[in-house]
């Protein structure tokens, strides 16, 4: 494992005390007693921090990532019982709970580096500056598409062969026989010569008497028995029984419930509210916290009811109360600015396209736009929080559970030590539920009171408070050469957060210049499902399309010619060609659209098949999905993950928009923030090409790949090309709207 | 007090006018499964069976199913070892994601199916419209009542228990 340190591993607090007696202390005088409580059950050895064996066999992997129905506990524990060679009947999981020793350091370094490899003679310096950083930012995060391909490469598999090696250095021994003449299979240790066989749980309390080994040998991609088979995911059970508990189902005896308003407005405060409905049946107290109004009261609908009746006056903001075309212009003013006073940041450059530019003959410029969007996840916000003396208890579905406890520790001005969180379910994440607004809400609220606050945010409230996905704008040109490829691409965006390779095109362009600026703004913003690659695969992968069709060629074609030199992409396009029966022919008014974009590890194509019919109505009939995310852990728990970041990306691509108008966001449901139905949805093949390259992401890589696949597929079919989404906002009725 | 009659239990809830059925149900029932999502009848993730009719119990005033059966989705299966054969085969096509809006989904196909056991691809669609998934399981959703439908045509329930 080249960026598996001891200090990665055996410094997160491994180590039983070596016999099977109970409450094993790990790493002795650092908050032992907590992680102890997982140790609970009479008989259990504990390996290493990531797995416990008991006598009767079961392996518990412990996880410290979120289930948000990404199946991660499942794949994750996969990739440890791979290692093991444990009977997978007999795998079990626990979330690890939100305490430092599961403080998520290989995710980190995985997010904030995005993708880089290091050079091997800085691996150590590199552990040592994330270690750091992520025990001051207390991470412990689901996001980034990391689970598989940090916890799992770095953590999980590892923790898998240290365990079996010390099961088999423990059998060795106790049978006086070399380790060599030892197999291991469903966790059965066995000597053949002699026929002696032991089972896991047999060996365990011996075993946890030897060394962890720092580096244990890992499994080849030719030796998985488990990796690469789907099975069903640990989580699903419960979700069909209505039994699953998510953050917004936890139930505290004496608990009492709230909800909220905040000022519509962003960033202006309450000027007064009337409080004498507090004696009113139901509710028991309204809480004014300077920018919001809460109303506690004895059910959600008790206090959503008196919170719609409650006179409350907002400060009127002139400087935050600009509106969606004043944004824009603002937005686009601030560009020109910046441009003009060459006061851009630079993203990339290579060669110089000036000169190309000043000589070029044929130069295509365009300018891309895509809109504010909403999570708006299924499970409307919500957290629990029960503040007691100097001691706090949270529940919630959280994508970054050691932050809510950093947050309410800060909040409540205590020892992180006196928060405990207790993380649920996650209705949905997308990025929204990494945030701690709503946490911090619950406590503010909370601590008014003695008893424990649920509180619920309205669907309203969670599409006018969300953190959102920005506005961007991209201006791109590019000058083709005699044959029709690109010599020089430029472009210039607004704004750029994370990854920051997100705009890097993989096209083999010899003069790049890629640049961007930050224009203030009042809109607030949060990752949102594939982050910057949301913005960038709609700009890069619709841009190279309008120059296919400048340059008269398919659009797949032109695609493979400029990756020739990368065979990744070129397997993937051919496949994609190949599965989507790129070449035959489709009705009248029937387009055909590719796009490809790598992101978070996995290189993901698609081809939309889509309808344009006379009036103009848009159905998107068919997404052929190609997918080289390297090693696949659940190839059926994959494509689902494929399925779900392409209807995601399809609903903001055909209609999401959120406007803002006098400072305030316009839209407030699903009725006028529509997203995609079942009878809208198309109907979706997956194909993985999988490899032995390291495992890549599942939950984001499809999202930013579909819009530009639809709109090209729209320009197929109508020759519109849509430069502005949501696609909504174009009327393609062809007799009426000259192509572009 | 009102008397409401849910899986075929009594409760005795304190539903004043207006209180929509999914508060009740949620909060003094104590029976979670049923979901909030919109609070305006636009997600279906509060899908309910009134006398075998599904509804949106977020609109739905407690007071006025006062008398009726409520089935919810704790009260689908038939007997505790057994699911029901939507729920087999919700998990045969391993159909939720996240699972938030899957008690909403599975109440919606299985009045769809008590009503058309043999339902085409445009009566789901019909049928099914009404119930959003942010997860976007649409196709697996699809499979899943096609499979139920089977199922059903069949005779032979479905054997996969958890």
């Amino acid at each position: 494992m080249k960026k598996w340190t001891r200090r990665a591993f055996i410094g997160a607090g491994v180590l039983a005390g070596g016999t099977l007696v109970l409450g094993i202390a790990i790493r002795p005088g650092n908050r032992a007693s907590k992680v102890a409580g997982y140790m609970a059950n009479e008989g259990e050895a504990m390996m290493n921090i990531w797995l416990k064996i008991a006598p009767d066999d079961t392996v518990t992997a412990i996880i410290p990532h979120a289930e948000m129905g990404q199946g991660v506990h499942t794949a994750l524990a996969m990739m440890l019982a791979e290692e093991m060679d444990a009977d997978w009947s007999k795998v079990k999981f626990e979330e690890a709970p939100a305490v430092k020793e599961y403080a998520n350091y290989a995710v980190a370094k995985g997010f904030i580096a995005g993708n880089a490899e290091f050079p091997k003679f800085l691996d150590q310096t590199i552990d040592g500056v994330f270690l750091t950083a992520v025990k001051s930012m207390n991470f412990q995060i689901t996001g980034g598409s990391a689970s598989v391909r940090f916890t799992g490469q770095q953590a999980m598999r590892v923790a898998g062969a240290a365990a079996k090696a010390m099961l088999v250095q423990a059998t060795a021994e106790k049978w006086g026989v070399p380790t060599g003449e030892l197999s291991v299979k469903n966790s059965l240790i066995t000597h053949s010569a002699s026929k002696k066989s032991i089972t896991f749980g047999e060996i365990a309390p011996e075993a946890a008497k030897f060394k962890v080994p720092s580096k244990p040998k890992l499994k080849s991609a030719e030796e998985f028995t488990l990796i690469g088979t789907s099975k069903p995911r640990f989580d699903i059970p419960a979700k069909v029984t209505g039994a699953a508990i998510f953050g917004i189902d936890v139930d505290i005896p004496g608990m009492k419930y709230a909800t909220v308003a905040a000022s519509p407005v962003f960033g202006s405060k309450v000027l007064s509210v009337d409080t004498s409905i507090e004696s009113k049946e139901g509710v028991i107290k309204i809480v004014n916290l300077g920018n919001a109004v809460a109303v506690i009261a004895d059910g959600y609908w008790q206090a959503k009811t008196a919170l719609n009746s409650l006179e409350v006056s907002f400060e009127i903001n002139e400087k935050n109360g600009s509106s969606q075309a004043d944004i824009v212009a603002g937005y686009k003013a601030e560009m020109d600015q910046a441009l003009k006073e060459d006061n851009l940041e630079t993203h990339l450059k290579s060669g110089d396209v000036h000169p190309v530019f000043g000589k070029a003959s044929q130069v295509v410029e365009a300018e891309y736009q895509v809109p504010f969007l909403a999570h708006a996840t299924m499970e409307p916000m919500n957290c629990t929080v029960w503040v007691k003396g100097g001691e706090a208890e949270v529940w919630c579905g959280s994508q970054n559970p050691l932050g809510v406890a950093a947050a309410v520790a800060e909040e409540l001005q205590i020892d992180q030590e006196k928060v405990i969180v207790h993380n649920q379910l996650l209705g949905g994440g997308f990025g929204r539920r990494s945030e701690t607004d709503v946490i911090l809400q619950a406590t503010r609220i909370a601590k008014e009171v003695d008893f424990p606050v649920k509180l619920i945010w309205s669907r309203e409230e969670d599409i006018q408070h969300d953190v959102y996905r920005e506005l961007g704008i991209s201006r791109m040109k590019a000058v083709l050469d005699d044959s029709g490829y690109p010599l020089a691409y430029q472009s210039q965006f607004i704004f750029r957060h994370h990854p920051p390779e997100a705009a890097d095109i993989p096209y083999e362009v010899p003069n790049q210049l890629i640049r961007y600026s930050s224009p203030s703004s009042l809109v607030p913003w949060g990752n949102w499902r594939s982050v910057d690659h949301s913005t960038h695969g709609f700009y890069s992968e619709s841009f190279i399309d309008e120059l296919a069709h400048t340059a008269k060629m398919d659009p797949l074609a032109y695609r493979k010619k400029l990756t020739a030199s990368n065979p990744r992409f070129q397997r993937v396009l051919d496949a994609v060609a190949e599965k989507s029966n790129w070449t035959s022919p489709l009705p009248p008014n029937w387009g055909r659209g590719v796009a490809i974009h790598h992101s978070f590890g996995s290189i993901v194509a698609e081809v939309a098949e889509v309808e344009v019919d006379q009036s103009g109505k848009l159905k998107v009939h068919r997404v052929v999905c190609v997918a080289d995310p390297g090693i696949v852990v659940n190839p059926d728990g994959f494509i689902a993950q494929m399925e779900s970041g392409i209807i995601y990306g399809l609903s903001a691509a055909m209609s999401g928009e959120i406007t803002i108008e006098n400072g305030a966001v316009v839209q407030g449901n699903f009725h006028d923030y529509p997203v995609t139905r079942m009878a809208d949805a198309p109907k979706i093949e997956t194909h993985i090409l999988a490899s032995d390259n390291p495992p890549g992401g599942a939950g984001e890589p499809s999202t930013p790949v579909i819009a530009p696949a639809v709109t090209n597929a729209i320009f197929a079919a109508t020759g519109i090309r849509i430069r502005a989404l949501p696609i909504s906002k174009t009327d393609l009725n062809i007799s009426i709207q000259p192509s572009t | 007090m009102t008397r409401l009659t849910i899986n075929g239990k009594e409760f005795e809830v304190n539903a004043p006018a207006g209180m929509p059925l999914l508060w009740v149900i949620r909060e003094q029932c104590k029976l979670t499964g049923t979901k909030f999502g919109c609070g305006i009848s636009q997600c279906g993730a509060c899908t309910v069976h009134l006398d075998g009719q599904p509804i949106r119990s977020c609109i739905t005033p407690a007071l006025s199913t006062e008398g009726k059966n409520i089935t919810t989705i704790e009260g689908i299966a038939p007997n505790p070892d057994t699911l029901h054969v939507v729920q087999q085969a919700w998990i045969a096509e391993q159909t939720p994601q996240c699972g938030y809006c899957q008690s909403g989904q599975i109440m919606s196909a299985v009045a769809l199916l008590d009503a058309n056991p043999n339902p085409s691809d445009e009566e789901i669609d019909l049928a099914m419209s009404g119930n959003i998934c942010r997860c976007g399981m649409y196709g697996r959703i699809k499979s899943a009542i096609k499979r139920a439908s089977e199922a059903l045509q069949s005779s032979t329930p479905n054997p996969i228990i958890p």
